[in-house]
């Protein structure tokens, strides 16, 4: 094990699969001699040479694209695209194309390939820059999407997407770059897709989140201690596959859940997942499930109007006593 | 004067061009007869009239090479060697099909045969035709791709990043335009600016020739020299056929922004009889030998169309598979 970033850790597991496989290949917008706008593909140039390390032009459909031809003749690319909020214009290549070529061709044909996007609010990057779209991909079938929290994670995580045979959303958060924690060195070192982590036990809520919101959540569960609230989060890891088994069982057990989301409200990814557990453990749940999520309105600039925006430990514990004090009226 | 056709290959070539583009028109014409019986449903888009392009472009292409197309790519497909049964059932919604009954008439593939698929989304092909020649450029492979489409693909983005890309990184992409005057119902020259096509290739450094898309010879030729061009450089190249498909857009589409003039124009120039007629002066083929041909694409699509009729559908389980590996 040894300390480093979410960047460094997602930067180590390009290099070591690329090491590993020489049909990995790299590219996007200045991820090549730029070394990336938030720095995560530094040193894979130098390493991989301009063969496998491609700067693309500004041309996101096409790098999206590109990738699933690539794939399809037998590469495992690995796109990034500069921002989650300019997947929007490869939402074409994304949507109608890496999600549904294996099946409309009848499962003759499949798609290894990555496509890395950083995301979340929270830099006062104003209303085109700081979304969180995880709801739009997770809506489609046909993609797998992680969200890693931690740098092991982070690492572990995007190992795995790359091995994988399917098309794969990866999202990181921009604010979490910059965080650090303990990542094991072993080249093998992989986390499984569609395995939730229960990044702490508790026994009256359960809360269930993913990417930075995790993070909160667990700040949000060391106040509530404090106030005698036992606190379980469960950090979701990977929105598909969702493991829906680990936040059901632990929601029968608690009794009560919250689920946080970093996207907007209406429409959001919370809204199915408090849905599935109302449906599941109905018969053992004490309180309606709650919800955390961002507020409906375009992010705004100002620094102190945008943090209204996004979850913040003080709105999850709120949600959490709203749940624990829950009386039918 | 024009080139005589054993000046450009041998006879049994010929014919085989002959009986590709016969087999095509009669499949195309049965599918419009199993629609109207209701056998086939959803959107049918045929490529009557245009034969020559998918018939002389794939004969002057290699095996190995990729080829992509959009949703007008029945021919495109049969030519390259699908069997004509599978593709019926396909049409049809039948498990035996090409694609298990899941794509239909807009997206047929076939990767034992590099058929890399039609795409229903304008220009949705470019991009990955770009990624399948980046494939193959990097495994060191001698192979191109080959990518059709219609004129009215050429003002989609993809189209611009893609010939953009291709020159860019040096890929061995070879676009084809088929180029029929009307996307849907909008004609070519109230839809771009530049309604000459291949003269738009210019922005991206990329050399581009028009060919005569009812003539099979003429496009063979030039598919064959660029498609050599590609191979020795390593860049894109570019052609625009000027062809007309004499249906609508699709089945649902009675085709009334378009003169009866112009329509009976053109069919007075399809590429099938006229073909016939110089494999005849030529002394390439006789009439009997035509007629057999005819007999035998005849008996193709009949066979066909059983097969679909006879083929079971799908299995309810098969809506759950084939999403993930």
């Amino acid at each position: 094990m040894s300390e480093m970033t979410y960047r460094d850790a997602l930067n180590l597991a390009m290099k070591e699969e690329m090491r590993r496989d020489p049909s990995v290949v790299v590219w996007g917008e200045d991820v090549a001699l730029y070394e990336g706008s938030f720095k995560v593909t530094r040193g894979l140039l130098a390493e991989f040479g301009e063969q496998r390390v491609l700067d693309t032009p500004i041309s996101e459909n096409t790098i999206v694209g590109v990738a699933v031809g690539a794939a399809m003749g037998g590469l495992r690319p690995v796109a990034e695209l500069m921002t989650v909020n300019f997947a929007l214009l490869a939402m074409d290549q994304i949507i109608n194309h890496m999600a549904k070529i294996r099946f409309m061709f009848g499962g003759q044909t499949f798609l290894p390939m990555v496509v890395r996007m950083p995301g979340g609010g929270g830099s006062q990057l104003g209303a085109q820059h700081s979304q969180s779209l995880e709801s739009y991909f997770m809506h489609c079938p046909g993609l797998r999407i992680a969200y890693p929290t931690t740098p092991a994670d982070a690492k572990g995580l995007l190992k795995s997407a790359i091995r994988d045979n399917n098309p794969v959303i990866f999202l990181e958060h921009e604010l979490l770059y910059n965080s650090k924690g303990e990542v094991p060195e072993d080249p093998e070192y992989l986390v499984p897709f569609g395995k939730a982590s229960v990044m702490r036990e508790g026994t009256d809520v359960t809360i269930v989140a993913y990417a930075r919101m995790s993070l909160l959540a667990l700040q949000a569960a060391d106040v509530l201690e404090k106030e005698g609230v036992s606190c379980e989060v469960i950090d979701l890891r990977t929105l598909n596959p969702l493991d829906t088994e680990t936040f059901l069982a632990s929601a029968r057990r608690t009794g009560r859940a919250v689920v946080v989301e970093e996207c907007w409200r209406t429409a959001g990814l919370g809204g199915d997942i408090a849905h599935r557990i109302h449906e599941a453990c109905f018969d053992t749940l004490l309180a309606p499930v709650g919800r955390v999520a961002g507020l409906d309105v375009p992010m705004p600039y100002s620094r102190e109007i945008e943090k209204l925006c996004i979850p913040r430990v003080e709105t999850i514990t709120q949600a959490v006593k709203g749940v624990m004090q829950w009386q039918p009226t | 004067m024009e080139t005589k056709l054993r000046a450009v290959l041998p006879d049994n070539e010929l014919l085989r061009l002959h009986e590709q583009m016969l087999l095509s028109r009669e499949f195309e014409e049965s599918c419009a007869e199993q629609y109207t019986k209701g056998h086939i449903t959803g959107f049918l888009h045929l490529y009557s009239g245009q034969e020559a392009v998918a018939v002389g472009a794939t004969a002057g292409l290699h095996l190995d090479d990729y080829i992509l197309s959009a949703y007008r790519e029945h021919a495109q497909a049969i030519v390259r060697g699908a069997e004509p049964r599978r593709v019926m059932a396909e049409l049809f919604g039948k498990a035996t099909g090409v694609c298990k009954g899941k794509g239909g008439s807009m997206h047929l593939f076939d990767p034992s045969l590099n058929f890399m698929g039609g795409y229903a989304i304008v220009g949705g092909q470019f991009p990955v035709a770009v990624g399948l020649a980046f494939s193959a450029k990097y495994r060191g492979e001698d192979r191109i791709a080959a990518c059709f489409f219609g004129d009215g693909a050429v003002n989609q983005g993809t189209f611009h990043e893609s010939l953009n890309w291709a020159r860019l990184w040096e890929l061995p992409v070879l676009f084809i335009c088929e180029n029929n005057f009307y996307g849907i119902g909008t004609e070519v020259h109230r839809s771009s600016a530049l309604s000459s096509i291949h003269r738009r290739t210019c922005g991206y450094d990329i050399p581009s020739e028009k060919v005569d898309g009812m003539d099979v010879i003429a496009v063979y030729k030039a598919v064959k020299y660029a498609a050599e061009k590609v191979r020795e450089t390593g860049r894109p190249h570019f052609i625009e056929a000027v062809t007309y498909r004499f249906r609508g857009h699709s089945m649902a589409d009675p085709a009334k922004y378009r003169s009866a003039a112009e329509h009976e124009m053109w069919k007075a120039r399809d590429p099938i009889p006229a073909f016939a007629k110089r494999l005849l002066e030529e002394g390439i083929a006789t009439q009997a030998q035509l007629d057999a041909i005819l007999a035998k694409a005849q008996a193709t699509v009949a066979d066909a169309v059983r097969f679909a009729e006879e083929s079971p559908w799908p299995d309810a389980s098969a809506v759950w598979e084939d999403i993930y590996v």
